[in-house]
């Protein structure tokens, strides 16, 4: 115990003397936190827009008036005919074509109705979608204008209608930066859990300093935890810093109980910890022990539901994301923030994580060897 | 007593078809505060026997003890009674001297305070420095470091690889008076060291090529056993004069040393005249021949050719 204190009092040491670690707990998330959400955007603005107006009548320009001033579009090309808009899409100036017809607004008010062409460039996939179904949106809302305009509704409707009013529940608002942040904040501590504590054990390796840890009698668990514990503290700091700073610019504020996040962080980056401890028994040089982690921490947060949803994974991706602590905290995260879950709604992940945290420290503990 | 025992140690590097045997069966034994020198070139297979019996790497054949201890199944034992200095500079740089010093008595459950007369003699020689970050001394401070963090545990074996290695020529010669200052106290020593002039300093010493011990005795006897006549021979042009003895057929065997060329002769009656007379032939000038005492380099070049 006295020599764990004395390895303890060393490490801390070592770490207050390294700007570059402190600065990674302390400036980085700041910053990765204020950036973000921002950037990891889910809405669709500024779709390009080119129009081919064949028909130049009131009811065109009415429409197109209407589409401009949704804020989805941005009217970037006027073409006279449908090829010239195709040349705009192919020089990535435009994303979506609306073609008017000629006679658009004559066979509107005569035959009562009309028809119109929308082409979408798909090369981005969510970009297409969400501007093609913005644009269908529009015009429905045009068509139901043009209803209200020429007629005078009947008390009763003709036909039975169903109206849908819905209401979003836990993020009413709809605002992705409540479900991006909690999400990002999973990611800082998986990024100090897994490098931070890998790089500093094979630096040891690399100087060579473990060779005098190494003949003298400590232990392997008392160096290994001498490691984990001031980088498991840091993690502990960052977190604490993460929610301030949500609070701070982002107004979230968790429902359920802060004491619940802490204690799932604390096993959560004890997993982390140990994941990196397994690197870094495996690795010799830093260069080594950052690519691994590399890989790993990419295969945690692509399959951590970070960015896309697990449900819509694969079966085997939704396999892999069962070993994934990364996944299990984002959910946490999100469920404990947003929606209040106390511990028994979270039971199964914090068992999980608890479970791997176990499996992956025996592992660097049974692989690391104090000779060879 | 003994202090470290070595018998039939063999440790073998490398896959299946390209293995390199580090240390080939090698044996031999060293007394309770005995100075003991293993002497040889890079490859030799010193810090293998060196991470050996620090337990640090376990050995394919044989058995060692240290202290009375096996290396293989006591080495909780020998790790809390052995000191190390690995041949690189391995403390924490970003750590002050005094840091440094404490934090490796501490792991031993030990003081500075405690142990200081055992380094003292070292250490008040970099104590201006104690507040200064380890790796902003310079070289032989770094070494007088690293032997005081070596000892501050009062180690009852002390293991030194390779520590003048790099260390300029006042610092060399100071590092081998405090060794001998350990001796006093008692304390074994196990040095390896590529500089042969080094040699001279140990009690015995090892002669070590290709992972077998050639030779162990005194360096004393280890020179009397040259038993031939050594010629120290120069002139105006070195290299031609090397190639050219080498070339000579009564020569045994011939290496430059310092200004002279060291030379062996198969045939020694009348030769310093026909050495003369070879070279003149040979078209050089102002020849100077004389005979020389042999050291240990001269004793280890025979003993590589014999072998060889």
């Amino acid at each position: 115990m006295k020599r764990l204190l004395v390895i303890l009092e060393k490490e801390f040491r070592q770490v207050f003397r390294n700007p570059a670690i402190l600065r990674m707990v302390l400036v980085m998330p700041v910053i990765q936190l204020l950036v973000f959400p921002f950037a990891a955007n889910y809405e669709v603005k500024n779709v390009l827009l080119s129009v081919v107006d064949h028909d130049h009548s009131a009811y065109s320009q009415k429409f197109i008036s209407k589409i401009t001033s949704s804020g989805y579009f941005k009217l970037t090309d006027y073409s006279p005919s449908y090829d010239e808009a195709m040349k705009a899409v192919e020089k990535d100036k435009a994303d979506l074509i609306i073609e008017i017809p000629a006679g658009f607004e004559k066979d509107l008010v005569k035959e009562s109705k009309s028809s119109m062409l929308i082409s979408v460039n798909a090369v981005n996939g969510t970009k297409a979608s969400l501007g093609g179904a913005y644009a269908s949106n529009i015009i429905r809302d045009f068509n139901s204008d043009i209803r209200i305009q020429w007629m005078q509704m009947p008390r009763y409707n003709a036909q039975p209608t169903i109206e849908i009013t819905s209401s979003n529940w836990y993020n009413p608002t709809m605002n992705y930066k409540f479900f991006m942040v909690p999400g990002i904040l999973v990611t800082l501590l998986t990024m100090i859990g897994s490098f931070m504590s890998a790089l500093n054990i094979v630096h040891e390796k690399e100087v060579g300093t473990i060779e005098q840890i190494n003949v003298s009698p400590i232990t392997k668990v008392q160096f290994i935890l001498g490691k984990l514990i001031p980088f498991w503290i840091m993690g502990l700091v960052t977190l604490t810093l993460g929610l301030i700073v949500s609070w701070l610019f982002y107004r979230i504020v968790p429902l359920g109980s802060i004491g619940l996040i802490y204690v799932f962080g604390m096993v959560f980056l004890f997993t982390l910890l140990g994941v990196g401890l397994l690197v870094s028994t495996f690795a010799e040089t830093q260069t080594q022990a950052t690519f691994v982690s590399f890989f790993v921490m990419m295969l945690f947060m692509l399959l951590g539901g970070l960015y896309t949803p697990i449900e819509s994974m694969p079966d085997w991706a939704k396999l892999i994301t069962k070993i994934n602590p990364v996944a299990y905290f984002i959910e946490v995260m999100r469920m404990i923030v947003l929606k209040g879950s106390g511990f028994a709604d979270v039971k199964t992940q914090f068992f999980s994580v608890l479970g791997l945290g176990i499996f992956f420290n025996t592992w660097a503990v049974i692989n690391y060897r104090k000779r060879s | 007593m003994e202090a470290i025992a070595v018998h039939k140690l063999v440790k073998t590097y490398g896959a299946k078809k390209e293995t390199v045997k580090a240390l080939n069966e090698i044996s031999f034994s060293t007394q309770q505060g005995e100075m003991f020198g293993v002497i040889g070139p890079d490859g030799a297979g010193k810090t293998s026997l060196f991470r050996i019996l620090t337990t640090m790497l376990l050995p394919d054949g044989g058995t060692a003890t240290v202290d009375g201890f096996d290396v293989v199944k006591d080495m909780q034992q020998i790790r809390n009674r052995v000191g190390y200095m690995p041949g690189k500079f391995s403390l924490y740089q970003d750590l002050t001297v005094e840091e440094n010093l404490e934090f490796f008595a501490s792991i031993f459950n030990t003081s500075i305070a405690e142990n200081y007369d055992l380094v003292k003699d070292i250490y008040v020689q970099i104590e201006l420095f104690k507040n200064r970050r380890a790796g902003k001394l310079s070289g032989g401070m770094k070494q007088k470091l690293a032997l005081c963090c070596a000892l501050i545990h009062k180690p009852s074996v002390l293991f030194l690889d390779e520590p003048t290695t790099g260390v300029d020529v006042v610092s060399r010669k100071e590092f081998w008076e405090m060794l001998k200052g350990l001796k006093k106290q008692g304390i074994s020593i196990l040095v390896s060291t590529p500089y042969m002039d080094e040699a001279a300093m140990c009690d015995r010493v090892a002669l070590m090529q290709s992972g077998r011990i050639m030779t162990i005795d005194t360096p004393q006897h280890v020179i009397e056993q040259f038993g031939k006549r050594l010629w120290a021979v120069r002139s105006g042009e070195m290299y031609r004069l090397l190639l050219d003895l080498k070339a000579y057929e009564n020569t045994l065997s011939c290496h430059s040393f310092g200004e002279y060329h060291h030379l062996v002769l198969r045939n020694d009656t009348g030769s310093e005249a026909a050495v003369l007379h070879y070279l003149a032939s040979k078209g050089h000038r102002q020849v100077e021949i004389k005979t020389a005492s042999p050291n240990i380099e001269d004793c280890f070049m025979q003993l590589m050719n014999d072998n060889a």
